[in-house]
């Protein structure tokens, strides 16, 4: 079979992420899709301390750290400044996780998603703020447990959907993707290195750590995640077309998924029943999105790519 | 070419002249028009530059720093709860050591809602690394907006420009509106030498353990003390230019004065004109309008206000719990000279209330009469 993924290694083996790290490897396999000519923007996440303490950098391009909350607008500010002077060859991306993104920082992500600022916005999203030791995020999925949802009362809401929220900006292009899916992965990010606009790619990308689950089950976990449809992989252009880019072929049941990781250890046959059906209504919800086909439109077509 | 214009267009006019390459600005009264000319500014083509409309001050914060970091020419303006809301990132901007220049139009903290002037929105963000330069007039707002980009280049520090609301962000006056070409004589490209490049791959701002963090800080406080000349320099430099020149502070008739009232952003103004009222009267007294904040220009301080027999300040701001924020600032830097005259704290004119010539003639002959100073603020126009 030929290997697709790009050879060249942008990021050095010597980070100092944990081990099993799906963030990690999430940007591993980013940079080989962008290539030499990116920037990075990273603000307080796990990769803070994965890219390594000053003077130490880990990757093979500039990077820009910044707060919290300003992943995307900090990008757009770099790709300002770089248009402003007649560098505009570079691609810059903004790279945060789930608090950051779905959180703290979704107002100047909305801002640069309206704006359509010329970023790629990655989420590499791993269900909690793990870099601050576990705390439940809104892409905490309902039932996990995390520090301040204890297993007493574990975490109530459901996960916050921000892939239909990036959507509904109809921004030129979103897409999930996750670690078992590399070639998915990489084809995404170079999907969107080639489109001027927002882009916005979301990477399901497990933390061994947080979920309670042995580092070696990270790929798998990916897997499972989308064979459970936990987490499908599909892509939306300009927040009208859908395509579910990996069908699973048999359903498997989310029970799989959810058993080697501690922070669903204890639920009760009911509370998986639910999570079931949850996942088979998005699941439902989502291919009937994916079904709608707006290219036979001519009007809805030249409409969207205003 | 002469031209009447309000405080708010001649910091647009400022930001023109020095070719800022990104600005990113948000909303708010009563700075809104700086932002809204320099759009025309841009849409003409007058201006060649990226103006990212962004959601919060935050994010305009954010965003000149993002660009500032790339070598671009970066600047907004804000006010009041805007400058509130960009404090984190001030923090950033400095400690990043990025020329970013900002004007803030001085305007009181909610609540109750105010639009009107008072100095604690920029005083609150005093600690934090930025050069700060109050304004009195919109000739020397203008003129500060262009020295500013220049201070911030050299000494990389940034810059904020600040302005009493209304007094002079609305109010119209004659501004000599300097040429382009001798702005660009005075001011070149910006430069950046350190910055954003794809030819080394280098991270800035990454997590810094305490065998570097503190070396960062006092690299800071050097820098502010370079800039203490580098502002007299540019200043000098600005006078060779354009024929008008500010200094650090202003001694206005402080020669032989007995008592020296210290000023700063527009009350200054109204000062100068009682000072003159007085002065025919025989009474000596004199000001000192007090320009720049940070770094504090100690040596020019002491000098000055050293002779006088006794300093009144004028504090249109108030820190909870303490004092009139300048009147801080004089004593600090007057601590320990022996024979250092008595200082006065007048806290007057909070959320726009009017300072008039009558209030400055009242804290005059206050400062006249009494007999030693009080540790209170002495409140002026207060209604009990």
């Amino acid at each position: 079979m030929r290997f697709t993924v790009p050879e060249k290694e942008l990021m050095f083996p010597g980070h100092v992420a944990c081990p099993g790290c799906g963030g990690a490897l999430a940007m591993r396999f980013a940079l080989k899709a962008l290539g030499e000519k990116t920037m990075v923007v990273l603000p307080a996440c796990c990769w803070t301390i994965i890219d390594g303490p000053f003077p130490m950098h880990s990757l093979q391009v500039p990077v820009l750290h910044t707060a919290f909350e300003t992943a995307a607008i900090a990008a757009a500010g770099v790709k300002a400044g770089l248009d402003i002077q007649g560098k505009n060859d570079i691609t810059v991306m903004a790279w945060a996780g789930d608090g950051g993104t779905l959180d703290i920082g979704i107002q100047a992500l909305s801002g640069a998603a309206e704006r359509n600022d010329d970023i790629i916005y990655t989420c590499y999203d791993n269900e909690a703020y793990m870099n601050t030791g576990i705390q439940r995020s809104s892409a905490t999925p309902k039932g996990a447990w995390t520090t301040t949802t204890p297993e007493k009362t574990p975490k109530s809401e459901p996960k916050k959907n921000i892939m239909e929220i990036m959507n509904a900006h109809r921004i030129p292009y979103c897409a999930t993707a996750t670690l078992a899916y590399p070639e998915d992965l990489i084809n995404k990010f170079k999907k969107a290195q080639s489109i001027r606009g927002t882009k916005f790619i979301h990477i399901f990308a497990p933390c061994p750590t947080g979920w309670k689950m042995a580092p070696d089950l990270m790929i798998k976990i990916c897997r499972l995640a989308v064979e459970t449809n936990i987490f499908p992989i599909y892509e939306c252009e300009n927040g009208l077309n859908y395509s579910i880019n990996i069908k699973p072929k048999n359903q498997i049941p989310v029970v799989d998924y959810l058993k080697p990781q501690g922070r669903f250890r204890h639920l009760i046959q009911k509370d998986i029943e639910q999570i079931q059906k949850s996942v088979d209504f998005e699941w439902e919800l989502l291919q009937y999105r994916a079904s709608r086909d707006f290219t036979k439109s001519k009007n809805i077509q030249s409409q969207a790519k205003k | 070419m002469k031209k009447v214009i309000t405080g708010n267009h001649a910091v647009s006019y400022g930001a023109l002249l020095a070719r800022s390459q990104v600005i990113a600005a948000y909303p708010i009264t009563p700075q809104t028009q700086i932002v809204e000319l320099l759009s025309e500014f841009c849409a003409s083509g007058k201006l060649n530059a990226k103006f990212i409309k962004v959601e919060s001050e935050h994010s305009a914060m954010t965003a000149c720093i993002a660009a500032s970091a790339t070598g671009a020419r970066t600047f907004t303006a804000t006010s009041s709860h805007g400058l509130a809301l960009m404090h984190e990132m001030l923090h950033w901007a400095a400690a990043a050591r990025l020329p970013v220049v900002l004007a803030n139009v001085n305007r009181a903290m909610g609540p109750g809602w105010s639009v009107w002037t008072d100095q604690n929105d920029s005083l609150s963000q005093r600690d934090l690394g930025w050069i700060q330069l109050y304004c009195e007039s919109n000739q020397e707002v203008l003129d500060t907006t262009i020295q500013a980009f220049k201070i911030a280049e050299k000494v990389l520090l940034p810059v904020m420009v600040v302005l009493d609301a209304f007094v002079l962000s609305h109010t119209s006056e004659p501004v000599d509106i300097p040429e382009q070409t001798l702005v660009d004589k005075f001011l070149p490209p910006y430069d950046l030498k350190t910055k954003l490049d794809l030819s080394a791959a280098k991270s800035y701002g990454a997590l810094t353990n305490p065998d570097h963090y503190f070396e960062i800080r006092y690299k800071i406080q050097k820098a502010h003390d370079e800039a203490l000349h580098v502002i007299k320099d540019v200043d000098n430099d600005f006078y060779e230019h354009f024929g008008r020149k500010y200094g650090v502070v202003e001694a206005y008739r402080c020669e032989d004065a007995k008592v020296i009232v210290v000023t700063s952003g527009t009350i200054s103004g109204t000062t100068r004109g009682v000072i003159d009222e007085m002065r025919e009267q025989g009474r000596k007294v004199g000001m000192l309008k007090q320009k720049l904040l940070r770094p504090t220009p100690v040596d020019e301080l002491r000098s000055i206000l050293y002779k006088a027999q006794k300093i009144a300040v004028i504090d249109r701001n108030l820190s909870f719990g303490h004092s009139g924020i300048f009147a801080q600032e004089i004593k600090s830097t007057l601590y320990g000279l022996a024979g250092a005259p008595p200082i006065y704290d007048y806290v007057i004119g909070l959320g726009g209330r009017d300072v008039t010539p009558d209030d400055i003639r009242e804290i005059i002959d206050n400062t006249f009469k009494a007999e030693s100073p009080r540790d209170t603020i002495i409140w002026r126009g207060v209604r009990l």
